[in-house]
């Protein structure tokens, strides 16, 4: 029961990564497409934080009386993974407004059938 | 400045791409990327020779010692890898102003320039690193950037192909990153050399496999393994074709290089092919990619789209030797890599040829194209003989040491499967070359005239390399062979 209720963040993890690659799947609107792969992408922020976490652990500033810290390397290594997911998500959108201005349409369905 | 030039072989197109922008003048732009294209080979071409003659080049961004710091670590391997990137980077660009020309808006080409060379620095940069998180970083960087260039392709039919390359690519991309982010968590460490030293870990493999199947399912999405190959023909199709040539050229074979790199240098030959026999299922894979994507080549009638799925089943070969996982297979597998881009670039940029003064590159149009535009379909043609595997070309080099690792293993099976799907092979160039040589000539191929100099010089550059390297096998397959040996040794 304690590994279970003391690994939450992973579950939390796990369930924004699978709701989030679901919707990717299963789609077809384009714009809950880039949704989806947001969703999928900060459940990776929050594993690499979670990975820094160090149980009774401080921030990691030095001070006198605090030993223990957390690692502060997994969150420095997310904010670039963070900007990377930024970048993705407004190139998607950007290529959504170009679709939907040759297409008239978002809908990944009467995309492909235009296209026939 | 010797010791500088690792920094140099990323800073240098990393610092022209804004600088691109700035300029705006569409002729200068083109002029001053080109002369940053060939700069960054120049590097390159040092660094290879310095690495072939003295060993493996380490350098510590910012003077900080890795494992703390990020570590640029270049053996025979990166090297050689960094080597054709650029030079066929280099080379595309140079055949890119004219081909451009009616592809891309004049308004707009000064913005290419600037993508290109971005990509150009993500891919060099996955090369060149020893850090697992820079590889991540780089790896967006050089995807993120071959997104935009996909996405100026003159037909609406482009947009949808990057669109969904996008999502493809983030996918292989975050896994990659969480495959990344668990061996962190194992190894405390992001450096390979470091991480190869602490693996393997007694007590932790479970975490360590779900990082070995994410890294692995990540890469394959990446490099386009069948069946994870769906995003790739519309991307290369639909494309301008200077950036289907690149493209093809450059951007799977670094995610193949990622695949050695992850699994010979990290986690180590005992650890991916004997526990964890990687091999057996990458080999299935393999030749299953090979002789499916030849056979749907078959029967493409956009010609762009059939060479797209031509190098998905080039991908299966290069897989096919990295699972044999010996010295003659892994061998194979490089100097395929290699062979591979000259050949496909090649062939793509003869397709731009055709692509300038048809219009169109569906095969009937391109009906009696060997009479009005002979040289192109020359290049075409050798190009065509080298995916075979003729010998005196490239191609024949690659299936020599395919079927020689085959051999060695005693696998007669699958050295009879490499000789039947260049039969495949056979079958969709022989289609290209009986339309353009035996067929009345189309209507817009009796227009079409000899594609400019400015393009076809660098086309050929590229073709007589396939056959070069065809004739002369020392910088190639020796240059692999070392590599290949060093990958089986661990980190040199």
């Amino acid at each position: 029961m304690a590994d279970v209720l003391g690994l939450y963040n992973y579950w939390v993890v796990i369930f924004l990564m699978m709701t989030g690659f679901y919707i990717v799947i299963s789609r077809r609107n384009l714009i809950k497409k880039v949704i989806g792969l947001s969703i999928f992408q900060t459940s990776v922020f929050l594993l690499y934080i979670t990975i820094g976490k160090v149980r009774g652990g401080t921030a990691p500033i030095v001070a006198d009386g605090f030993e223990v810290y957390s690692n502060p390397l997994p969150s420095v290594l997310i904010l670039t993974a963070i900007v990377v997911g930024v970048a993705t998500a407004s190139v998607a959108l950007a290529l959504v407004v170009r679709i939907r201005e040759a297409y008239e349409t978002i809908e990944e369905d009467e995309i492909f059938e235009q296209d026939r | 400045m010797e010791s500088q030039l690792p920094p140099l072989q990323i800073v240098i197109p990393l610092v022209a791409a804004p600088i691109c922008v700035l300029l705006r003048n569409r002729v200068v732009t083109l002029g001053f990327a080109i002369a940053v294209c060939w700069a960054t080979f120049g590097v390159s071409v040092a660094l290879l020779d310095r690495v072939l003659a003295s060993g493996a080049i380490v350098y510590e961004m910012g003077g900080w010692a890795a494992p703390w710091g990020i570590e640029y670590r270049i053996d025979a391997l990166n090297a050689f890898v960094l080597l054709f990137v650029s030079g066929i980077g280099a080379i595309v660009l140079t055949f890119a102003p004219r081909s451009m020309g009616d592809e891309i808006p004049a308004s707009r080409q000064y913005l290419f320039c600037a993508v290109y060379l971005l990509c150009l620095t993500g891919l060099l940069g996955i090369a060149i690193t020893g850090d697992l998180f820079n590889v991540f970083v780089f790896l967006e960087v050089s995807a993120l950037s071959s997104y935009a260039l996909i996405a100026m392709g003159g037909r609406r039919k482009a947009l949808p192909a990057a669109f969904q390359y996008l999502v493809m690519g983030t996918i292989g991309a975050t896994f990659i990153l969480i495959g990344i982010g668990l061996m962190y968590m194992m190894t405390g460490t992001l450096n390979m050399e470091d991480m190869a030293a602490r693996l393997p870990i007694d007590g932790g493999v479970r975490t360590t496999l779900v990082a070995v199947a994410f890294l692995t399912v990540g890469i394959a999405l990446k490099m386009a393994l069948f069946p994870l190959h769906g995003w790739l023909p519309n991307a290369y199709a639909y494309a301008p074709s200077v950036v289907t040539a690149f493209l093809a050229a450059t951007a799977t074979k670094v995610s193949v290089y990622i695949l050695l790199r992850f699994m010979f240098s990290v986690f180590g030959i005992e650890f991916a092919f004997e526990d964890l026999a990687l091999g057996r299922a990458l080999l299935p894979l393999a030749l299953l990619g090979i002789f499916v994507a030849s056979i749907v080549a078959i029967f493409q009638t956009n010609i762009k789209r059939m060479l797209a799925y031509s190098s998905v089943a080039q991908i299966g070969y290069m897989v096919l030797g990295i699972s044999f996982a010996t010295a003659t297979g892994l061998t194979a597998g490089i100097v395929h890599l290699f062979n591979h881009a000259l050949i496909k670039g090649g062939l793509f940029m003869a397709m731009g040829c055709v692509m300038l003064r048809l219009r169109s590159v569906d095969i009937e149009d391109m009906a009696g194209l060997g009479r009005t535009m002979p040289w192109t379909m020359a290049a075409w043609v050798v190009g065509g003989l080298g995916l075979i595997g003729v010998p005196a070309t490239a191609g024949f080099i690659s299936k020599w040491y395919f079927i020689q690792a085959a051999l060695e293993q005693g696998w007669i099976i699958v050295a009879v499967l490499v000789l039947m799907s260049s039969l495949l092979a056979v079958a969709y160039v022989w289609r290209v070359v009986e339309t353009a040589y035996f067929r009345e000539p189309s209507e817009r191929a009796r227009e079409a005239s000899e594609a400019p100099l400015s393009m076809l010089i660098p086309t050929w550059a590229l073709i007589g390399a396939t056959v070069f390297f065809g004739l002369f096998t020392t910088r190639s397959a020796g240059v692999a062979r070392q590599a290949a040996e060093a990958l089986l040794g661990g980190l040199p």
